[in-house]
């Protein structure tokens, strides 16, 4: 165990080592890596403020629940338990009464309603609920119209449907954005690994002519991969984060005169400690699949 | 006991065959000068005794280990307990002569400390021990030969195989060379070289001349 230890501690030393000795490759490498990793980042980072707003605003959606024409009062009692339970926010009761006489206080409609031989307007619920996603409204909306007595729900679904949408849409742009981009974590680390096995032929050939096993020739290799992967995540952490930082206060100025109190969310630590992870783990498989194909021919 | 007993042992490459049918016994403690004319199959026969080349076929054994039922893992394993010195030394020269011997030793995993102390030791019996910061380009050709026999003996190998070691070495550059093989086997290990000049081997117990890749009669 020791030993093992040993042989990946002086592995990961001299990953570090071929690192250090081409500053300039390493450095831009971690550019193109922490770019490479920002761009999707921030795409998930937009969408994910984008649900939080859209969260916020849904308090203005509404959900108009008929009851049938026949309900009685137990019927609305019943309802009204109901929605205690299931509608986190607002609610409030319309009686069919209310409702006609609302409709008389239009002047433009006074004429038509006069004219009814008896009050077809149900008794109603209006709810705007609150703290819940859009594309969950509809399923509120589904399981209320099943509630008994209730004749039907209506939903004002058309910029709820819109803005569940674009949240799609723009997950799945983002899923594609981050499989482009680790394709070319992974084709950058590729190439770094191809060219350091080519400049360290001697050394591996002479290796592995005096014992070294094909894990002692590959692991520095693999490190390299790791450590950059990782160095560049982390890079893409800090530039995600410096950019929310900087777009702060202009959001917060922009929102305050929508009256609203909304301001940007970054990464959450465990989220920025993914980045590095995810960079990692792109890097080692960059760095298997370079150092699998370079050294095929190597040994015997 | 032997230390080499190769068997019919042929080695090909495509239609070419560098070893053909050779019979071969080395015992422990030997030192065995192999001799030829150029293309007799002296380089080609010292890579199969140090696994660098698997035989086409025959049997091979090195150091009790049958080298055709060994796997590829197993391989390495089997170079660490031999000295490989080559003609042209394949040092890194990038490194210092310290670490060059050190190399070995950090493979099988070593402490640094304990293989910093025993590649100095090496360093000392090869009489480089001073030279231990310079890099091999920083050597003479002698030097770097016994730099290369440093690196060779530094993991206490029970055979030496050498490549032509004392080829492009002045006369007294190859002497010294020379005598250190004969020193390492006076303590037991066993040393197979090939050269062009077997005469300038101290003291040979084996002498195997070879001839379009068989011991000539």
């Amino acid at each position: 165990m020791k030993s093992w230890l040993r042989q990946h501690s002086a592995a990961f030393l001299r990953a570090l080592k071929r690192l250090r000795q081409a500053p300039l490759n390493t450095l831009l490498s971690l550019v193109v890596i922490g770019i490479a990793m920002t761009l999707p980042a921030a795409g998930y980072v937009f969408l994910e403020n984008a649900k939080t707003l859209g969260e916020s605003a849904a308090g203005t959606q509404q959900i108009s629940l008929f009851l049938d024409m026949d309900a009685r009062a137990a019927t609305v009692k019943t309802v009204e338990r109901e929605l205690e339970i299931l509608v986190p926010g607002q609610w409030r009761f319309v009686p069919r009464a209310a409702a006609l006489e609302h409709l008389q206080a239009d002047a433009d409609l006074a004429d038509i309603v006069a004219g009814l031989p008896e009050n077809p307007l149900p008794d109603a619920f209006i709810l705007e609920p609150a703290h819940i996603a859009p594309d969950e409204l509809e399923a509120l909306r589904a399981r209320l119209a099943r509630l008994p007595g209730v004749a039907h729900a209506q939903l004002d679904s058309a910029w709820v449907e819109r803005f569940a949408a674009f949240l799609a849409l723009g997950r799945l742009m983002v899923s594609l954005l981050a499989t482009v981009f680790a394709v070319g974590l992974i084709a950058v680390t590729f190439n770094t690994i191809r060219l350091q096995v080519l400049a360290q032929q001697a050394e591996i050939e002479v290796a592995r002519l005096i014992g070294a096993t094909t894990a002692f020739v590959r692991r520095p290799f693999y490190y390299v991969g790791l450590l950059q992967g990782g160095l560049g995540g982390l890079a893409a952490g800090v530039l995600l984060t410096l950019g929310l930082d900087a777009l702060q206060t202009p959001i917060a100025r922009l929102a305050a005169l929508y009256g609203s109190h909304f301001s940007l969310a970054g990464l959450s630590p465990l989220q920025f400690a993914l980045l590095p992870a995810i960079g990692a783990a792109l890097g080692w498989i960059g760095a298997q699949l370079s150092v699998s194909l370079a050294l095929r021919s190597h040994l015997a | 006991m032997n230390m080499i007993v190769a068997t019919r042992l042929t080695k090909r490459y495509d239609a070419y065959e560098a070893v053909r049918d050779l019979n071969l016994e080395i015992a422990s403690g030997d030192m065995a000068a192999i001799s030829g004319h150029s293309g007799a199959g002296k380089t080609t026969l010292l890579k199969l005794l140090g696994a660098v080349e698997r035989p086409t076929s025959g049997g091979l054994i090195v150091n009790g280990q049958n080298l055709l039922a060994l796997g590829r893992r197993a391989l390495p394993y089997l170079r660490r307990s031999l000295g490989l010195v080559f003609q042209d030394q394949k040092l890194l020269f990038d490194r210092s002569a310290l670490d060059n011997v050190r190399l070995p030793l950090d493979i099988i995993g070593l402490p640094p400390r304990e293989a910093s102390r025993r590649a100095r030791a090496a360093l000392d019996k090869v009489g480089l021990l001073e030279r231990e910061k310079a890099r091999p380009i920083a050597l003479s050709g002698g030097e770097q030969q016994r730099l290369a026999i440093a690196r060779a003996v530094v993991n206490r190998p029970t055979l030496l195989l050498a490549d032509e070691p004392t080829a492009n070495l002045d006369a007294d550059a190859a002497r010294q060379v020379l005598e250190l093989f004969a020193a390492f086997n006076q303590v037991g290990v066993t040393v197979v070289i090939a050269t062009h000049a077997p005469q300038t081997i101290p003291h040979p117990t084996r002498l195997i001349v070879l001839d379009h890749g068989r011991i000539a009669p």
